[in-house]
């Protein structure tokens, strides 16, 4: 049973796991982007994003998360497309559930992660960006070579909880079918168990410990130089 | 004939304050300029509009015989030619500004490196447009390349022996004194080979026994080539390395002439007031 259990919990852990990565590797730059829109000097964009960021941020992610897997279809827009590349284990993972889900989660962190970036890049000094002008930098180069690290070490903190909520936050996927550990745990219930949730835990938990351990690796790499 | 022309800046504040009013000045190559003046005279905002980080309402401004800008003509400039302006001119400001992950070389060197790129850009269009293979091109690029860069590194580590740090070039600014700091903030300025080059109240920001040090460099940095403009509040330092000292106040220039003119034969009674207010001060130090 334990076999059993450990292979089901792995395989939705596995799940869980790519959405985590998939939402990271979408939002971390779409927050960027959007916090430099929320920055913007061009009031109707900064207001637009300002105000989408406010919906983003308050309402509940489950919410966002029924809305765009049934919201498009309900409304005769479009369906979520169903991939086909021959590779088995790929199409039944990358289904329309798996697929509205990391797009629901991307577009949600990428608010937060955006109003994480904004107080960063607002808290470097101007003096950084004007010692950088008088060198004859591109903004760009300023950016990315003299202001971007600083901003890294700045939020590393607050966007460490956000990244281990992350993790967390992928259960609310089993809501819309998703396979992913809780939905997997929740099957055994029907065989009168309950341990398979403690162990669901137990996946979290170390996952959470080492991302713990790589975000503080992360703080001591960057404590050669104070901003 | 003027090296640097200053003619008729004008800049208002949002809040209608104007803070500069009429100013013109001239230099000649190789002169040090001090201005000198109490706070919110205006003296750090004409530093700044010089060094194009601060925009003006109207004036003129000609560098070896090149018009920089025009109050008339180019109010919109686009951001590749205002870095170019700019490096005409480099600036030392009070709050040093290092760039706080970097090494003392890497500060130094990062700029020149970062326009060694362009200059890298203009000679691969200029291999390809010689017909060079593609095999060609990469081998002389990378040499250019590696030359280019061990020629930025030795020019930084030269510079910053001139500053007294060569010791120090792998140290990171936070392992710095205020002083050390600011002296490596002159040399990364130095290092672009700037015209002209500015210091805001250099050393404003630092404890007094700190600001010897820092004086020195600068006075070690006159010669005849090398212009500078200082604003600061050093009575003793701008009356030792100026040729010329401006003194202004509220946004005008009240006067300007040579550091003897101004420190030993002030016409002006605002400029009289300055001055013996300034002995007091530093009596009562």
């Amino acid at each position: 049973m334990l076999a059993e259990v450990t292979y089901q919990l792995g395989n939705g852990f596995l799940l869980a796991f790519l959405l985590f990565a998939i939402t990271l590797i979408i939002a971390l730059p779409l927050g960027l982007l959007i916090s430099f829109c929320t920055m913007s000097k061009f009031a109707p964009l900064r207001v637009f994003f300002k105000v989408i960021v406010w919906v983003l941020r308050g309402t509940p992610l489950m919410l966002q998360l029924f809305v765009i897997f049934y919201g498009p279809g309900l409304i005769g827009l479009f369906n979520w497309p169903t991939v086909n590349t021959g590779w088995v284990w790929f199409d039944k993972t990358f289904d329309t559930r798996f697929i509205a889900a990391f797009v629901a989660f991307s577009i949600n962190y990428a608010a937060y992660f955006s109003e994480i970036f904004r107080g960063g890049i607002q808290s470097i000094s101007k003096g950084q960006y004007e010692a950088g002008e008088v060198l004859g930098m591109t903004k760009g180069q300023i950016f990315f070579k003299v202001i971007l690290v600083q901003v890294i070490k700045r939020i590393i903190p607050p966007m460490s909880n956000e990244i281990i909520t992350l993790i967390k936050d992928t259960s609310l996927a089993n809501t819309i079918a998703v396979y992913e550990i809780i939905f997997e745990a929740k099957k055994f219930m029907s065989d009168g168990l309950i341990w398979p949730f403690f162990y669901a835990g137990l996946f979290y938990l170390i996952f959470v410990g080492i991302l713990t351990i790589i975000f503080n690796k992360l703080e001591k790499k960057l404590s050669y130089f104070r901003v | 004939m003027a090296f640097l022309e200053i003619d008729k800046f004008n800049k208002t504040f949002n809040d209608g304050f104007q803070v500069l009013n009429d100013i013109s000045f001239s230099l000649k190559k190789g002169e040090v300029l001090s201005i000198i003046g109490s706070s919110g005279s205006g003296k750090t905002t004409l530093l700044r509009a010089i060094n194009f980080l601060t925009d003006l309402d109207s004036g003129k401004m000609v560098l070896d015989d090149e018009v920089l800008y025009d109050g008339e003509v180019d109010k919109n400039t686009n951001d590749n030619k205002l870095r170019e302006k700019r490096l005409n001119f480099g600036l030392v400001f009070q709050q040093f500004n290092l760039f706080p992950q970097y090494t003392v070389l890497r500060n130094i060197t990062l700029a020149p490196e970062l326009l060694l790129k362009e200059k890298i850009k203009k000679y691969k269009t200029e291999l390809k447009i010689a017909g060079k293979s593609f095999k060609e091109r990469l081998i002389l690029v990378s040499e250019f390349k590696k030359q280019a860069v061990a020629e930025i590194e030795k020019n930084g580590l030269e510079i910053l022996e001139k500053v007294g740090l060569l010791e120090k070039s792998n140290a990171y600014p936070c392992d710095l004194s205020g002083g050390q700091q600011q002296r490596v903030a002159i040399a990364r300025a130095l290092a672009l080979n700037p015209k002209v080059l500015c210091f805001d109240e250099p050393t404003s920001a630092l404890d007094p026994e700190l600001t010897g040090e820092v004086l020195k460099v600068i006075r070690s940095l006159k010669g005849k080539d090398r212009t500078m403009i200082i604003v600061t509040h050093e009575m003793d330092f701008a009356k030792n390395v100026s040729d010329k000292v401006l003194f202004m106040t509220e946004g005008v220039v009240e006067e300007i002439g040579t550091a003897k003119q101004i420190f030993e034969n002030p016409k002006s009674d605002k400029l009289k007031a300055f001055l013996s207010h300034a002995v007091e001060n530093k009596v009562g130090e």
